[in-house]
C-alpha cells in the first residue's frame, strides 16, 4: 500500500466536489438534458530531463477543471471550465446544453447509452508505494545524474540523456447513480546512451517500460536499473561494430519489450469498435477487423489469445471505474486466433446491442469529452510455455529483437513497420552477435498467423506507453500491453540504410 | 490557506495581466522571475457518416512561474511551476513554490542573463492591457449551416462525409523581472474533410487551415472530393518501387515539418543528427537541393502570423527559459537550396558557434519563379504517382532522417498528363533531406493544412513538388 495508505489526496477530496456536481447536474436537468454526467479532475505532472548528467529541465504542471457532458434529445453536448465554483459548474452545464441544441440540426443518429448498474459512492486507488510528488526533486535529479555518469564512464558513450516523467491523476465522476473518486500514479523513466564516431552515430535506450507504479520503481521495485545500465554501454559498443542486416525473410523471436508496441498498433487499435464502425475514419482511421468479422476472422494462429482489461496491477490503463461510471473488467478479444470481442464504451455497446460496456471510456483532461480509449490489451503466455532461450533454440536463421523504437501502421491497421533497440543474429538455435539497421514489415493477419509459439509466464512483461493518441480534439492516453516472448516464422526484414538510398 | 479557503478564493479570478504583475511583485527581493499567463478557449464539431458525433467547448487558464536562483559561484538554478485556474489568492503560493524548487535545483546548464525589456513602455504599447482573446461555438454559426447543407447533399449523392472543425484562441502574456512585457493572441482553426463512397472502398481527403472560419468553403471542398472519388472509378494495382511522385502541399508540409523539428543546432553540433558533418561540426553551408528552394519562417507571413518572440515554459535541447522575450525574427533555414541555419537558443548557439536563431511557429517553402498549380503539374506528367496526403510518419534512421509512413485517401496514376485511375496505397521510406536532392519541379506556394502534424504545427505554406524516385517500400491494403 505504501505511504499513501490507499487514501486519495486530501487536497482533492476536500474540494466541494459534490456541491459542484449538484450545481451542474441540477442545471443540466432543468435545461432539458436527458442524461448528464460531471467530472472534476486534477492532473499533476513533473518532467525532469538531464543531458550528459546535467539538469536540462525540471518543470511541474498542475491542471484542474470540471466538465459536463449531456445528451439533449439524442445529441451530445459538452463543456468544461477551469474554475471550481458552483457558478462555473452551472455555466458549463448551460454551455453543454446549448452546444447540443445547436448540433442537433446536423445529427441524424440518436445517442443512447448501454445500461450500467449504479455503484453508489465508491473510491479506488492504483497500486503504488511511494507518491513521486512526495520525493524531493533534488533526490530525483541526483539519481538520474548518477545513472548518467555510469553511462558516460564508458569510452564508447559520447552522450547520455536521462529523463523521468511522473503523473498523478485524481478524478471525480458522477452521473447520479454512480459517484467515483479515484487516484492513480504512473512513471516513465528513460535513459539513452549515444556513441558518436568518425563514421556517424548510434544510440541505445533502456528497455524499462513506463509503469503504473510510484517512485519505488526507480529504487528497486519492479525493474533492475543498475543491472541494465551496467550492460548498456557494452551492448552499444557491440552494435557499432555489428554487421548491417541483409534484407530478406527471417524467423523472429520478439521480446515483449518490442512486441508490446506491435500489439498496441495491430491489435489494440484494430479492436476498438468505434474505429471498426467508422467513427474515427477521418483521423485515426478505421479497422480491417470490421464488425461483420466478429467471431469468424482468423486474426492469428491458434496459439494467439488476447485479452482486454482495465484491471492488471500496475497497468497504465488500469482503473476502478471508467469515465462513464463503468466498473473495470477483463474480457477476451482474440481467442485461439479468432476475433471474439471489441473494446467498448457505453454508446458503442448500445449501438451494436452488445449489452454492457466493457469500460473503455476515458478523457485525458477536464477539457476533453470521454472517448472509447484503449484498455490494457495483452497477449497471453502459454502455461508451461518455453523460455526465450528455448524459442531461440528452435530457429536456424533468425533475429532476436528487443526494445521498441520506430513504429508506423496504416489507417486500417494492415501494413506495419517496426524497428527496435537491440537485434541479435540467431544461427542454428544460438545467438551469434548483434545486427543493426533492422526493420520488420508485415500485414497484421499474416504476421499473427505466422506466430508459431508463445513463451511461458516467465517471459511475460508489461510494456506500454504514456502517449497513445486518438480522437478529435486529439487526446493522449496511457496504456499497457503485456506479452510473452514469441516466435514468428518468415517475416520480411528490411535494411534501413538501403531503404534510405 | 486551507483547501476550502482556496476554493472560496476561486470565485475571484483576476486578469492574466494582473496575474503577471502580481507574481512579479510577489517574488523575493533581488530574485529574478519569469511569468507566463495563458488563456485559451476552443470550440469543435465532429461528424462521421454524414451525421454529427461529438462537439463541445472548453476554456483553460494557466500561470507559469519560473524562479531563478543565482548563486555566489556564478551558477543559476531554476524552478518552474505551471498551474491551471490560479486565482489572486494563490499567486503568491505559486511563486513561493517555484522559488523553493529553484533553491533545491542543481545548476541550469543554459544559465544566462534575462532578456532586457522596458516594462513601462511595453505596458503602454498597443495590446498589453486589452482583454484576452477568445472563441466560442458562435464561430461556427455560418459554417455550421453550410456544413449541415453539405452533409445532406452528400447523403443524397451517396457519399459519406467524415471530419472535424476546430477553432481556438490562445492569449499569452509574458512578463519578466528584467522588464519584458509581451503579449500575443494566437487564433488557429482547421477543417478536415474526408469523403468516402457508400461502400467505403473509395476515400478522398481535403483540409484547410483558417484563423476564423470566414474563409472556409466546405461545399467547395466537398465538390473537390467528389471529383477525386470519381477518379477512383478505375482501380489499378501497382507494385512497390521507386516512382516519380507528385506531392501536394499538405504532404510536402508533413515531410518538411519533420525536417524542421530535426534542425536543432545542439544535436547537430554534437554529431547526432542528419545535419551533423562527418568528423565534427554541422552541415550549415552545404547544398541540399539542386533547385534554388528557400525554406524559411516568418512570424508576419500573411495568414500564418505567430508570436515574434520566444515563449519557453521549460528548457530543452534548443530552447531556454532564459530566452523568454527574445525576438524570434524571420529567417531562412535553407537558402537557394543550401542549408543556411539551424534553430538554437542562446545557449546552444554558444555551444555550436552558430548564430542565435530561435524557432518560429510557421514554415514556408518557396521556389523563386515557380507558379505552376498542382493541376498544371499533373498535366505535364508523362508517368507518375499523385499522392493525396501522408500518414503515420515516424523516423526510422536519424542518421539520414529516414522517415516511414503511409499514403492515404487516394494515390493516383498519372499518364500522359491525365489521371488514369486510383492505385493501391503504399508504405514509403524516404528522407526529406534526401528528397530535396531529387526535386524535379516545384509549383506555386500556397497555405496548407499538414494532415499528420496539424495538432502540433498548423501554420505552413508549401508548393506541390515533383520528386524523382520516391521510395514506395511496400503495398498497403488499406483503402
Amino acid at each position: 500500500m505504501g505511504d499513501h495508505d490507499g487514501r486519495i489526496d486530501a487536497e482533492f477530496t476536500d474540494l466541494p466536489l459534490r456541491n459542484l456536481a449538484d450545481a451542474a447536474l441540477d442545471a443540466a436537468r432543468t435545461l432539458g438534458a436527458d442524461h448528464a454526467d460531471f467530472r472534476v479532475e486534477r492532473v499533476r505532472g513533473q518532467s525532469i530531463a538531464l543531458s550528459d548528467g546535467k539538469l536540462q529541465s525540471l518543470s511541474d504542471a498542475d491542471d484542474s477543471g470540471l466538465a459536463v457532458r449531456v445528451i439533449v434529445d439524442g445529441t451530445w453536448g459538452f463543456a468544461s471550465a477551469v474554475d471550481l465554483t458552483p457558478e462555473a459548474a452551472r455555466d458549463a452545464a448551460r454551455h453543454a446544453v446549448e452546444v447540443a441544441k445547436v448540433a442537433a440540426a446536423m445529427n441524424t443518429e440518436r445517442i443512447e447509452l448501454a445500461a450500467e448498474p449504479g455503484y453508489g459512492d465508491v473510491t479506488w486507488v492504483s497500486a503504488y508505494e511511494v507518491d513521486p510528488f512526495t520525493v524531493a526533486a533534488k533526490e530525483k535529479v541526483a539519481l538520474l545524474a548518477d545513472w548518467s555518469r555510469r553511462l558516460l564512464a564508458h569510452p564508447v558513450v559520447s552522450h547520455a540523456d536521462a529523463s523521468v516523467y511522473q503523473v498523478k491523476e485524481c478524478k471525480f465522476y458522477t452521473d447520479g447513480a454512480t459517484t467515483t473518486t479515484q487516484q492513480r500514479v504512473r512513471l516513465f523513466p528513460q535513459l539513452e546512451a549515444t556513441a558518436v564516431t568518425d563514421s556517424g552515430f548510434d544510440d541505445m535506450r533502456t528497455l524499462a517500460p513506463p509503469a503504473g507504479r510510484g517512485w519505488e520503481y526507480l529504487t528497486g521495485g519492479g525493474w533492475d536499473f543498475p543491472a541494465e545500465l551496467a550492460e548498456l554501454p557494452d551492448l552499444l559498443a557491440a552494435k557499432l561494430t555489428a554487421p548491417s542486416v541483409e534484407a530478406g525473410r527471417y524467423d523472429l523471436v520478439i521480446d515483449p519489450s518490442n512486441l508490446w508496441l506491435t500489439i498496441h498498433e495491430s491489435i489494440g487499435h484494430a479492436t476498438e469498435l468505434d474505429r471498426a464502425l467508422g467513427y474515427e475514419a477521418a483521423y485515426a482511421g478505421t479497422s480491417f477487423a470490421t464488425f461483420d468479422k466478429l467471431g469468424s476472422l482468423q486474426y492469428g494462429s491458434p496459439v494467439m489469445n488476447v485479452t482486454g482489461d482495465r484491471t492488471a496491477e500496475h497497468g497504465l490503463a488500469t482503473i476502478g471505474y471508467d469515465d462513464e461510471g463503468v466498473a473495470g473488467q477483463s474480457w477476451d478479444l482474440i481467442s485461439g486466433g479468432v476475433l471474439v470481442g471489441y473494446q467498448l464504451d457505453r454508446r458503442m455497446a448500445q449501438l451494436k446491442g452488445l449489452g454492457r460496456s466493457n469500460g473503455c471510456a476515458f478523457a485525458d483532461s477536464p477539457g476533453h469529452m470521454p472517448l472509447q480509449r484503449m484498455a490494457n490489451v495483452s497477449l497471453s503466455p502459454a502455461t508451461d510455455g518455453p523460455s526465450a532461450r528455448e524459442l531461440i533454440g528452435g530457429v536456424e536463421n533468425g533475429i532476436y529483437i528487443l526494445g521498441d523504437k520506430s513504429w508506423s501502421i496504416d489507417m486500417q491497421r494492415y501494413n506495419f513497420q517496426f524497428t527496435g533497440q537491440r537485434f541479435f543474429r540467431i544461427r542454428n538455435g544460438r545467438i551469434d552477435g548483434q545486427l543493426k539497421d533492422v526493420a520488420y514489415q508485415a500485414t497484421t493477419t499474416d504476421f499473427w498467423n505466422s506466430m508459431e509459439a508463445v513463451g511461458g509466464p516467465q517471459t511475460y512483461l508489461l510494456g506500454g506507453a504514456f502517449n497513445c493518441g486518438k480522437g478529435r480534439p486529439g487526446q493522449v492516453a496511457p496504456v499497457s500491453h503485456g506479452a510473452p516472448a514469441a516466435l514468428f516464422r518468415q517475416v520480411r526484414v528490411l535494411n534501413t540504410v538501403a531503404e534510405g538510398k | 490557506m486551507s483547501t476550502n479557503e482556496a476554493w472560496l478564493d476561486r470565485r475571484t479570478a483576476g486578469t492574466p495581466q494582473e496575474a503577471v504583475e502580481q507574481a512579479l511583485a510577489a517574488a523575493r527581493p533581488g530574485g529574478e522571475t519569469i511569468v507566463i499567463a495563458e488563456e485559451s478557449s476552443t470550440a469543435n464539431l465532429r461528424w462521421a457518416g454524414n451525421t454529427l458525433t461529438t462537439n463541445g467547448v472548453a476554456a483553460s487558464r494557466s500561470l507559469t512561474v519560473i524562479a531563478i536562483d543565482r548563486r555566489s559561484d556564478g551558477t543559476a538554478c531554476t524552478g518552474t511551476v505551471t498551474r491551471s485556474g490560479v486565482t489572486p489568492g494563490q499567486v503568491e503560493d505559486l511563486v513561493r513554490e517555484a522559488e523553493k524548487a529553484a533553491a533545491e535545483a542543481s545548476p541550469a546548464q543554459d544559465a544566462a542573463d534575462l532578456v532586457a525589456g522596458d516594462a513601462a513602455a511595453a505596458q503602454d504599447a498597443a495590446g498589453w492591457s486589452a482583454a484576452p482573446g477568445g472563441t466560442d461555438f458562435g464561430v461556427f454559426r455560418p459554417f455550421a449551416t453550410q456544413l449541415g447543407d453539405t452533409l445532406r447533399a452528400a447523403e443524397a449523392a451517396g457519399r459519406k462525409l467524415y471530419g472535424f472543425a476546430e477553432h481556438g484562441v490562445t492569449s499569452t502574456f509574458l512578463g519578466t523581472s528584467a522588464g519584458v512585457r509581451a503579449r500575443y493572441d494566437q487564433p488557429a482553426g482547421r477543417l478536415e474533410l474526408n469523403a468516402k463512397s457508400a461502400d467505403l472502398t473509395r476515400s478522398a481527403w481535403a483540409g484547410a487551415a483558417t484563423r476564423d472560419f470566414t474563409d472556409v468553403d466546405v461545399a467547395a471542398l466537398d465538390a473537390g472530393l467528389a471529383e477525386r472519388l470519381s477518379w477512383q472509378s478505375r482501380r489499378l494495382d501497382l507494385p512497390a518501387g521507386r516512382y516519380e511522385t507528385l506531392l501536394p502541399p499538405t504532404a510536402v508540409a508533413d515531410l518538411l515539418i519533420y525536417l524542421y523539428w530535426s534542425a536543432g543546432a545542439r544535436d547537430a553540433g554534437e554529431g547526432r543528427t542528419v545535419f551533423s558533418a562527418a568528423g565534427g561540426g554541422t552541415r550549415v553551408g552545404e547544398r541540399l537541393s539542386p533547385m534554388a528552394l528557400d525554406l524559411y519562417s516568418d512570424p508576419a507571413y500573411p495568414g500564418l502570423e505567430c508570436a515574434p518572440f520566444v515563449v519557453a515554459h521549460a528548457s530543452g535541447r534548443d530552447s531556454s527559459v532564459f530566452d523568454n522575450g527574445l525576438t524570434a525574427p524571420a529567417g531562412r533555414w535553407i537558402s537557394a537550396g543550401t542549408l543556411s541555419a539551424l534553430h538554437s537558443s542562446r545557449y546552444s548557439a554558444g555551444l555550436t558557434g552558430l548564430p542565435v536563431r530561435p524557432p518560429v511557429d510557421n514554415l514556408i517553402l518557396h521556389a523563386p519563379g515557380a507558379s505552376a498549380s498542382l493541376a498544371e503539374m499533373i498535366a505535364s506528367t508523362k508517368r507518375g504517382l499523385l499522392v493525396t496526403c501522408l500518414w503515420y510518419i515516424r523516423v526510422v534512421d536519424p542518421q539520414t532522417l529516414l522517415l516511414t509512413g503511409l499514403t492515404r485517401d487516394g494515390v493516383y496514376l498519372v499518364e500522359e498528363g491525365e489521371v488514369a485511375g486510383v492505385v493501391n496505397n503504399f508504405r514509403f521510406n524516404e528522407s526529406p533531406v534526401g528528397m530535396l536532392s531529387r526535386v524535379l519541379e516545384a509549383g506555386a506556394t500556397e497555405q496548407t493544412l499538414p494532415r499528420e502534424w496539424s495538432d502540433y504545427f498548423n501554420r505552413a505554406a508549401m508548393p506541390p513538388l515533383r520528386v524523382e524516385a520516391f521510395n514506395m517500400s511496400s503495398v498497403s491494403q488499406a483503402s
